[in-house]
């Protein structure tokens, strides 16, 4: 029988000196998903990592690798050698690419043409086969992080653990490394853990969430449900306010997309094909609403809604609308007051097809 | 300055004919210097990453002592290996005062401190999550030692060649504890002691200068294999 939890974790503790880093009370990553740990600096989330690669020893609890319980040095030798892990930094040693590759290879004892097969393959995975006879240490930011990726997926490993693996790259180049991982994860079907603090990193990539603030897991989920229905208003800032809706790109023509979403369908502008999966992010202060559709409404979008739920927050009101899809909305006091909404109220709702920010995703 | 010239003139010459003495005692200063510089590299990297990465109570006052010992006089050091050696000393027994193999020792005991305390930075600079990283490569506590070392090899040969550098020129104790013989323990530095005490400034010069070529050598050699594959 296949093992369907790759890690978890049961009443983990970490100590540093006297202080508590990590207190997980429960987690559990699957076989086969990417799954993120987000939260803010000093959350836990590089600790965590630590601990499921077999680099820290917890102070109590238990860790277990594909069910079986890590216990022991050897144990955390046998995880060492199927799991890998990418840190923060690319950490290349000062030879060349090709080496850098072959390490954990060698470590393995390897055969000499079966390394050679292997880093080829990693090289070819990460579009970088020409950097092979390079210096690890002349490279630029990018392609120093495809070698420490293509190192980590060289090894083949069960589960495959990265610490911010965009950090300090700029903007086009983070792009096509999330694009490369993406696809790279998707071959490989190889288990991934990662810490993010990126939302839309962790849209992107991320199947399952683990929100972690010191030391602790907040909240765990799906990424929707994180994104859509944050338990409380620090995660809720962390993850941003945009409502996020999963869709699928229906047709497509000249840049107008219809996208359908539950039962509804919406228009927003984008160059995805149809049959395309999407997610599509709207902000709460593009979205209007109104008591009826008689005024002038210039949007594509428009839908009746149900108001679930008013929060006060400051000067205006957020709304938590119910229109076939949950959307959030800002108001100002005023226009909440001339609109006399109270919960459980029908109104109507309405944003602009250029309002929706449309990303690509492959779950 | 006549009797530089003079020594030049001189050094020139004993070079030239390869003279029999000088030959011998220059060998012999830079086997037993690149012997006891060897035991020392030995010594000195492999106890100085064990400090390096270990994680013990006193560790701080074991670093602070190693650094000390970066700068332990050669007469002290003289003075300690020939009161053990002594014939009625703990290892008098094996009667090897006044022998090259003294000397090997007395500098090995010199130069060990300071191959260990350039070689203790030289781990403790690598990023610390390098450490890390190379065990999630599924490396063995051993292998990544060895890719560590492999990694600071640069500072590494600065090590060896501060190392050698000390006790190729280091008197104090090669004179005490090898006596200076002829033809058997007399070494570059306790002769160019000798000379210069008898007045023969001329081959006291003559032997400075061979003595600043072959340290010259050495780390020309050295430095050679260092830049080999410089990193960018």
């Amino acid at each position: 029988m296949k093992v369907e939890n790759i890690i978890k974790i049961e009443n983990l503790l970490v100590q540093r000196g006297d202080v508590t880093v990590l207190n997980i009370s429960e987690l559990t990553v699957e076989r086969g998903k990417i799954f993120a740990l987000i939260g803010p600096n000093g959350a836990g989330k590089s600790t965590t990592i630590l601990t499921m690669a077999g680099l820290l020893k917890p102070w109590q609890g238990q860790l277990y690798f594909q069910d079986m319980l890590i216990n022991s040095h050897v144990d955390r030798m046998m995880l060492r050698r199927n799991a890998a892990v990418v840190f923060q930094e690319p950490l290349l040693l000062s030879c060349s690419v090709h080496e850098n590759i072959a390490l954990g290879l060698k470590f393995r004892k390897g055969k000499k043409d079966e390394i050679k097969k292997r880093v080829g393959e990693s090289l070819d995975y990460f579009g970088i086969a020409q950097l092979e006879k390079r210096s690890a240490k002349s490279l630029s930011g990018g392609e120093a992080r495809r070698v420490s990726l293509a190192r980590a997926f060289a090894l083949k490993p069960q589960l495959i653990l990265l610490d911010e693996p965009f950090n300090s790259l700029d903007p086009p180049t983070r792009e096509a490394v999330i694009d490369d991982l993406q696809r790279i994860l998707k071959e490989t079907k190889i288990t991934a853990v990662m810490a993010l603090h990126d939302r839309e990193e962790t849209l992107r990539l991320a199947q399952d969430v683990a929100f972690m603030d010191s030391g602790k897991i907040v909240q765990s989920g799906t990424t929707a449900k994180i994104f859509n229905q944050p338990a409380d208003e620090f995660i809720a800032n962390f993850v941003g306010t945009e409502s996020v809706l999963e869709g699928t790109v229906k047709n497509n023509a000249n840049g107008l997309m219809e996208i359908s979403i539950n039962s509804k369908v919406i228009e927003a502008v984008g160059n995805s094909s149809a049959g395309q999966k999407v997610f599509c992010c709207v902000r709460p202060e593009n979205v209007t609403v109104s008591k009826d559709t008689q005024g002038k409404i210039s949007a594509r979008n428009v839908f009746e809604a149900k108001v679930q739920k008013i929060v006060r927050q400051g000067f205006f009101y957020k709304l938590v609308l119910d229109c076939g899809f949950s959307l959030t909305a800002y108001i100002t006091q005023p226009s909440c007051e001339d609109l006399q909404l109270e919960e459980g109220a029908s109104i109507i709702t309405s944003f602009k097809a250029t309002a929706v920010h449309v990303m690509r995703r492959e779950k | 300055m006549e009797l530089i010239l003079e020594g030049i003139k001189k050094a020139f010459e004993l070079i030239v004919s390869l003279d029999p003495e000088v030959l011998g005692i220059t060998l012999l200063s830079l086997q037993v210097s690149g012997l006891a510089t060897f035991i020392s590299l030995v010594l000195g990297v492999s106890a100085g990453t064990v400090v390096a990465l270990a994680n013990f109570r006193g560790r701080k006052f074991v670093i602070s002592l190693i650094n000390t010992g970066m700068g332990l006089p050669p007469v002290v050091v003289g003075l300690f290996v020939t009161i053990m050696i002594w014939r009625n000393g703990p290892f008098g027994f094996l009667e090897i005062l006044y022998t090259p193999l003294a000397i090997i020792i007395a500098q090995a005991i010199i130069a060990t401190p300071i191959i260990m305390g350039i070689s203790l930075a030289a781990i403790q600079q690598l990023p610390e999550n390098l450490r890390l990283q190379i065990l999630s490569l599924g490396a063995t506590r051993l292998q990544m030692v060895w890719v560590l070392i492999k990694e600071a090899r640069l500072p590494l040969l600065a090590a060896v060649m501060a190392g050698f550098g000390g006790v190729i020129s280091e008197v104090g104790a090669s004179i005490m504890v090898g006596g200076n013989i002829k033809g058997y323990s007399r070494v570059l530095t306790t002769a160019t002691v000798m000379e210069t005490g008898k007045g023969n400034f001329d081959v006291a010069i003559a032997l400075g200068i061979i003595l600043l070529l072959l340290a010259f050598m050495v780390n020309l050699v050295l430095t050679q294999i260092q830049q080999r594959q410089r990193p960018r």
